[in-house]
């Protein structure tokens, strides 16, 4: 441990901010309103119901732009959540992640495409593929410290990339192209509000599995690894086997968002998976608040809607929305609506 | 031609793309000798020198021609601002946050990173932008070896900046300082050593040296752009790592090894030059797992 960052908690920053509002009896604002709204678990079924309802009927009321944006949203959605595994719970800044999309993404691909496989067949061997991408990229790396781990995912990703690039079977800097769409039990897949629901279906999925790894025995030993590894190890938590859970875990996550993302374009690219990608999604898990999953989901909605909302300002959207993360960490570093700690 | 010339061919080239490793690498080993910070932005304040350099020399080509002098007084120029730059942005965004996390700080400087370039990229367009000169393409025959004036200014001005710090670090007392500010910051303040001034000091060498090896890169290469910062601060931080980040001796080295490791890598058979990349990462991520302290850090017992 760096002697110069203590092992406190990262609110111990701003203490005052909002923490103590949470347990206040009358919330003052309608931020806090929300929170409050949200973390008592009764009014928690109702408003999972609720917004259950809204993305069903949604793409109904909707224009079809509208739905593909969403769409959008909720793949973002899953990938946020898979990165929140490793860099909200685990504590591990991964600069990489879409290398995991990528594999998902091209394993599905070239199978599918080149070798005629059923696309429910390619499924699990690209979930393969992500976990020993997870295992190879975290198996030799994890021992090392938190910034060098950055950079080594950094490089893993690029690699991917280039990698993707240079070969032949995955179509060289063109990508691969038509990739055949998936029919489930005589239900053709094809159109945007089909791809909508799939992707309404797992992002669901996502967030229950991440709401249950949270609680999980696993997802303590995370927390105690963030908090205080030398603590954990002590205790008996095996340092190295929980973080490289985390990698997997993730990688798996990413995977899924990677398969079915290849399968409603029928087009992917190398630049689909650029560094600027792994950013986009580790922006989102951070705006929305390391390790807190609907503020992880809220992080995931803005930085695919905003850009869309700030589309009049052209190049300058994405200064805005560098300006914005700055900001975020300057005043606000635990995020939107930041992990509530007992 | 034989396997000799193209040997020595080979040699000039790494020096030269070394030369700009180096010139980036020491930002990066000397930030992260004082505070222990990863900056993720180093390789956009090359790209920002670049600009600044294409700005001063397109103010002082009026004068003093665009050949070398011009460049090189646009080259002091840029320095000054970038190396302003670097202190403004140590202020603001990172002295904030040097009791956060260690993943708050990093976070926050590919925040810094992201501000700069999306702002190059905002001023440009994404176009590339012609930074012409008056260098001509001269340049000697030595045997089969063609070496151009260019090269040869360009390796002798980067080994003079790097001569002028190890001399500002070993014989000044603000380089004897940043020593003992690198080894234990608490103590120096106990010792009444100014630390904050300390950092300011060396963020201000670390981004005018990025700045100097951006605009000698334009003026070399005839372009920049927005984006050139972000593989070249991948590469530095590779030689950094290489030559043992946080000792400067290292990050030279480190970049001159990675400039003929690239150069030669290239040139092996069935690794065409596409794989060049691929090749470069593959030996950060070799050095970080099996020899994390490089070839002349310190080894340092510390996990996180």
């Amino acid at each position: 441990m760096d002697k110069h960052s203590p092992p406190t908690n990262p609110d111990a920053r701003e203490p005052d901010l909002h923490e103590p509002d949470l347990h206040e009896p009358r919330p003052r604002n309608l931020l806090q309103r929300l929170y409050v709204a949200f973390e008592s678990p009764g009014r928690r079924r109702a408003l999972h119901l609720t917004i259950l309802a809204i993305l069903i009927v949604t793409p109904w009321i909707s224009s079809q732009y509208t739905t593909v944006i969403l769409t959008n949203a909720l793949l973002y959605v899953v990938l946020c959540l898979g990165l929140n595994i490793v860099v909200g719970y685990a504590g591990l800044l991964d600069l990489g992640y879409a290398a995991f999309f990528a594999v998902g993404a091209y394993t599905v691909g070239i199978l599918t495409q080149q070798f005629g496989v059923n696309f429910w067949a390619a499924i699990p061997f690209a979930l393969m593929a992500a976990a020993l991408a997870g295992v190879i990229i975290g198996g030799p790396t994890l021992r090392l410290r938190s910034d060098y781990l950055a950079i080594v995912t950094l490089g893993f990703g690029e690699i991917v990339r280039f990698t993707a690039r240079n070969l032949e079977i995955t179509g060289g800097a063109s990508g691969l192209s038509h990739i055949p769409e998936p029919s489930l039990f005589g239900w053709h897949i094809d159109s945007s509000i089909d791809f909508y629901y799939v992707f309404v279906v797992l992002a669901v999925l996502a967030y229950l599995a991440s709401q249950r790894l949270f609680d999980s025995r696993l997802g303590r030993a995370w927390l105690y690894v963030r908090h205080d590894e030398d603590a954990a190890e002590a205790m008996g938590i095996n340092r190295v086997a929980t973080k490289l859970a985390a990698y997997v875990i993730g990688a798996i996550f990413g995977a899924i968002g990677g398969i079915f993302f290849s399968v409603n374009l029928g087009a992917i690219s190398p630049e689909s998976f650029s560094f600027q990608q792994s950013v986009l999604i580790l922006l989102a898990v951070v705006l929305g608040g390391m390790g807190k999953i609907p503020g992880v989901i809220l992080g995931a909605f803005i930085v695919v809607l905003g850009p869309e909302l700030l589309r009049d300002f052209g190049t300058l959207r994405l200064l805005i929305f560098a300006v914005l993360l700055l900001l975020i960490m300057l005043f606000r570093p635990s995020g939107i609506w930041p992990e509530k700690r007992s | 031609m034989t396997w000799y010339d193209s040997f020595l061919q080979q040699l000039v080239d790494g020096l030269v793309l070394g030369s700009f490793y180096a010139l980036v690498a020491l930002g990066y080993t000397m930030v992260f000798g004082v505070i222990k910070l990863l900056n993720f932005a180093h390789g956009d304040f090359y790209m920002t020198g670049a600009f600044a350099g294409f700005g001063g020399l397109s103010l002082v080509s009026g004068f003093l021609g665009a050949g070398w002098l011009g460049i090189f007084v646009a080259m002091l120029l840029a320095m000054l601002a970038v190396g302003c730059l670097g202190v403004v942005i140590e202020r603001v965004a990172y002295h904030p946050m040097l009791g956060a996390p260690r993943l708050s700080i990093l976070i926050t400087a590919l925040a810094v990173s992201l501000v700069l370039q999306n702002a190059a990229l905002a001023l440009t367009g994404g176009q590339y932008t012609a930074f012409s000169t008056d260098l001509g393409f001269g340049g000697f025959n030595l045997g089969n070896l063609f070496l151009s004036y260019n090269q040869i200014v360009l390796v002798t001005i980067a080994a003079l900046l790097m001569i002028a710090l190890e001399l500002f670090v070993s014989r000044t007392l603000y380089g004897r300082a940043m020593r003992a500010v690198s080894i234990d910051k608490d103590m120096c303040r106990m010792m009444g050593i100014n630390v904050s001034a300390v950092i300011a000091v060396t963020f201000f060498i670390g981004s005018g040296l990025a700045a100097a090896a951006g605009t000698m890169a334009g003026a070399y290469y005839g372009s920049i752009w927005y984006f050139m910062g972000f593989l070249i601060g991948l590469k530095a931080f590779t030689a950094a790592v290489i030559g043992g980040i946080g000792s400067i001796t290292g990050a030279m080295l480190g970049g001159l090894i990675l400039g003929l490791l690239e150069s030669f890598g290239t040139h092996i058979p069935f690794i065409g030059s596409e794989w060049k990349d691929v090749f470069t990462f593959s030996i950060l991520i070799l050095v970080l797992v099996f020899k994390p302290t490089g070839l002349l850090g310190k080894s340092e017992v510390e996990r996180m």
